[in-house]
């Protein structure tokens, strides 16, 4: 299975974009590339709310750009991170067609394709991903999917016990 | 770790100048994150990642240039910094010589990093410093001296143990400073409340339990109201009022006809949104903070609603208690020696000041300066004072921070000579005699500054990597004016000179900051122990009605402490009050033109509420111009129709609207809402010095 996650906790999301920026600023995939994604949600109905939803590319067991790919760029290392071996890529845009969330990103400056690689050189170098670490309100983490789980329980556990009345 | 070189600085893409580590490679940045010895462990916002794209940004001033053309014209010299030191230098004398000491004035936005030019100014024998505070936070700043005598940069906010924040025009998520917006999503995962007050929706009215969208300009009355309630319902902390404060009766007795009722109407709130919070306020205290607001330039009665703020913060018993609003600490408190000072190497001037400060008006902070009153004496000094015929902007772009750039440029060009010192260009740059270019924060080191708050520290800002153009830190242009100008004391020849002077008796070298980039003078957080801790205030307590702020005010100028409520003017019929904001990726005009954050927001929009779109007949995707009230033109933009947003207002952010040809991308993008203020310079908050930039009126026409 894919080693890693990337958590996003909205509620503590203020939509900066210091994750976007960082990641631009350290893999320019050309104009409008964006390996990460900050969506803002707006609604006045039923009552007003703003939120924030982050999106790259889950790095999938089973990854559809993959198997689209015809060249062999698109490809998946052990610990499961999909990235892109450039000079293969012949930039058909087969794989953003083939993934569910068009993650992979087009740069119109070469006329290939490249996507978030969760920064695997820093990973690589026992880090974080860049726009994890540089995370403003420090709301992105990366961990592994039993963690992750595990610490969206003990949050709902908190939460539990603060709405009981008394401890016995 | 990669074999990268990692330099402890300081971040200038804003003024909060958060701890930052740059990691470079041969002399190019690879990376900026937060300073991870520091609370923000990583983090950094948008504009600070960018930086990068700052620095490598070919379209700043590259090297000192003369003005060959009109004011203006963009006909430019390249010169040596030589050449332009001895220009500046030699104009400086002359002037001098001819008007006397003081025909120099001084602007930059102050920050921990202002001794040295402060120094700089009294060596060269003139009053006439003052900072961008008149357009900023000026209000607010005097709102905390007349409460608690402190000034804002000693008010400290103890979000971290707050138990209920109230943030009014305070849009701590948008106008980020990090470390403080991390404190209060802290407090909030801690259970604290946070109420909003604003005319609009933002990402920090989104994170409220409680929001009041109200009418623009009534934010007073509110406050007035929930005095009165607190007061009339016996919600007040009685204790902490005998003790700590003076001023309850005057208070009370004027507080009394300001009923939750009547605000309600004022507002445009219900009755019940004002006792609710009242009652939530008290059940909270002392742990309670009603914020005063950072940048309050905003209304005719904004330092009210700042010292209002203050007054209902103390009745909750909020003032100076652990989880409230507390006294900064200094290293002296930390038993710690402080920094050797550059501006005690010369004498205090004594001389009178050309924006009229110290005469009638002894309440006001000279250290902040009225700027747009020293502009007047340009061309119409105060009585007595010699006219100002050399401004050095510093850092510091007052034809887009002030109102009414055509007005100000009328007054700039009574000058003799206009300098701008700075790293990207500006309105005020482009408008100058002589442009003295800063490098970037990335390329230049800082003296070192102290902090003080709840835990002092010394902190320093290192050069990452060495400027790409002709470009010189401000201590190198400050040392090489210096050095012309006989004050040989400040000609420094290194940073490591500068950072000696200044650690000299603190048992402190410059080494002692490589490992984490700043030093923590206490481990533990200080706070005042209220039994023997005397306000600086002219009684020692927080007055609840300014008796000792009031007393600075001349009679004849009949500002009071308890003024009467006055309403704001609804806008004329087709027109809308224009009100500005931040947005979190930019820093006001000077970050459009970086690429990263222009690709972010590469323009602004205006927001207007649904039932006024639809009465102006504009629809989603409609672009407008904006009119100003004399029918000018202002620029256009796109639109967002929203029903959080109070009818009577629109809203941009501000920093838009640049006409510089040499800025390709921030070029003719967007709405500049300083263009729109008319007669701006002239609308002064009377109690508090800030002008008053959301008091004007617009109007919309639809584009195509």
């Amino acid at each position: 299975m894919s080693k890693y996650v990337v958590t996003h906790n909205s509620a503590e999301c203020i939509g900066c974009k210091a994750c976007e920026v960082q990641c631009r600023s350290l893999h320019n995939g050309g104009a409008g590339a964006f390996f990460c994604r900050i969506l803002t949600v707006e609604q006045s109905e039923p009552r007003p709310s703003l939120g924030f939803v982050y999106t790259s590319c889950f790095h999938c067991e089973n990854p559809w750009c993959v198997k689209a790919c015809p060249t062999g760029a698109m490809r998946r290392r052990e610990d499961g991170i999909v990235y892109v071996e450039k000079k293969f890529c012949v930039g058909c845009k087969a794989c953003i067609t083939a993934c569910p969330w068009a993650a992979p990103q087009w740069n119109p400056d070469t006329g290939k394709v490249d996507k978030c690689d969760l920064c695997r050189d820093r990973i690589d170098q026992g880090l974080r991903p860049a726009c994890v670490t540089t995370c403003a309100m420090s709301c992105l983490g990366f961990t592994v999917p039993s963690e992750a789980s595990q610490e969206r329980r003990q949050h709902f556990a908190e939460q539990i016990q603060k709405l009981r009345p008394t401890t016995r | 770790m990669n074999g990268n070189q990692l330099t402890h600085s300081i971040c200038g893409m804003c003024s909060a100048r958060c701890p930052i580590t740059v990691e470079t490679c041969n002399d190019t940045v690879k990376m900026i994150y937060g300073n991870m010895h520091s609370p923000l462990k990583g983090a950094l916002c948008a504009r600070g990642v960018a930086g990068k794209a700052l620095l490598e940004d070919n379209e700043r001033p590259q090297s000192p240039l003369i003005r060959q053309g009109e004011r203006g014209e963009g006909k430019w010299r390249a010169v040596s910094w030589d050449e332009a030191l001895d220009y500046v230098a030699q104009k400086i004398t002359e002037a001098q010589n001819k008007y006397g000491k003081q025909t120099v004035l001084w602007s930059d936005r102050e920050g921990p990093f202002a001794d040295l030019s402060r120094g700089f100014m009294r060596g060269l024998g003139s009053p006439n410093v003052c900072s961008h505070s008149p357009s900023c936070d000026l209000n607010t700043h005097h709102a905390c001296k007349a409460v608690l005598g402190l000034g804002r940069g000693m008010t400290v906010y103890d979000f971290a143990n707050a138990k209920h924040l109230v943030l009014q025009t305070r849009n701590i998520f948008e106008a980020i400073n990090l470390g403080e917006a991390r404190t209060v999503m802290q407090a909030l995962r801690k259970g604290c409340k946070l109420t909003v007050i604003d005319i609009r929706q933002s990402i920090t009215s989104s994170k409220a339990d409680t929001f009041h969208i109200i009418r623009p300009g009534t934010d007073y009355a509110f406050n007035l109201a929930v005095i009165n309630t607190l007061i009339s319902e016996n919600l007040y902390n009685k204790e902490y009022v005998r003790a700590h404060t003076t001023g309850f009766d005057a208070l009370a007795a004027f507080v009394a006809p300001y009923t939750a009722e009547w605000a309600a109407q004022e507002c445009g709130v219900e009755a019940r949104a004002i006792t609710d919070l009242a009652r939530a306020l008290a059940a909270a205290a002392p742990q309670v903070i009603w914020h005063p607001g950072w940048m309050s330039s905003r209304y005719a009665d904004s330092f009210q609603v700042g010292r209002t703020a203050l007054v209902i913060t103390a009745l909750l018993g909020g003032t100076g208690t652990k989880g409230g609003i507390v006294p900064g600490r200094t290293p002296k408190d930390c038993g710690k020696p402080g920094l050797k000072k550059f501006v005690d190497l010369y004498p205090a001037v004594k001389l009178p000041r050309a924006d009229g400060l110290g005469a009638d008006n002894k309440a006001f902070d000279p250290g902040k300066g009225l700027l747009h009153k020293a502009f007047e004496a340009i061309n119409n000094p105060p009585e007595g004072v010699p006219p100002v015929k050399v401004y050095m902007a510093w850092r510091h772009d007052p034809l887009q921070g002030f109102p009414d750039p055509d007005a100000l440029k009328k007054k700039l060009d009574g000058l003799d000579l206009l300098v701008s010192a700075t790293f990207s260009w500006s309105d005020t740059a482009w408008y100058a005699d002589v442009v003295l270019p800063m490098s970037t924060y990335l390329e230049r080191e800082s003296i070192i500054a102290g902090k003080n708050g709840l835990k002092p520290q010394f902190f320093v800002r290192r050069r990452a990597v060495q400027p790409r153009y002709n470009t010189r830190a401000d201590w190198e242009i400050i040392s090489g004016l210096s050095r012309r100008l006989g004050l040989d004391d400040l000609a420094f020849d290194s940073p490591e000179a500068v950072w000696s002077f200044q650690l000299e008796g603190t048992g402190l070298t410059i080494e002692d900051f490589d490992a984490k980039g700043f030093i923590p003078l206490t481990d533990d957080a200080l706070y005042i122990d209220p039994a023997t801790y005397a306000f600086p205030t002219g009684s020692g307590k927080v007055e609840l009605s300014s008796e000792s702020f009031g007393k600075g005010f001349a009679e004849s100028m009949g500002v009071s402490m308890l003024p009467p409520y006055v309403s704001p003017q609804s806008p004329p019929e087709g027109t809308f009050r224009i009100t500005f904001g931040r947005v979190a990726v930019h820093t006001q005009g000077h970050t459009v033109n970086n690429p990263l954050l222009y690709e972010q927001v590469p323009e602004n929009t205006v927001w207007i509420n649904t039932d006024s779109a639809k009465k102006a007949g504009l629809k989603p995707g409609d672009r407008v111009r904006v009119l100003d009230a004399r029918g000018g033109n202002m620029g256009e933009a796109g639109i967002k129709i929203t029903s959080l947003i109070h009818p009577e207002a629109i809203f941009v952010v501000h920093g838009f609207g640049h006409d510089l040809p040499c800025e390709s991308l921030a070029v003719d993008k967007g709405i500049a809402d300083n263009k729109c203020l008319k007669g701006g310079l002239d609308l002064q908050d009377q109690g508090g010095g800030g002008l008053s930039l959301q008091e004007h009126f617009v109007s919309l026409e639809k584009v195509g």
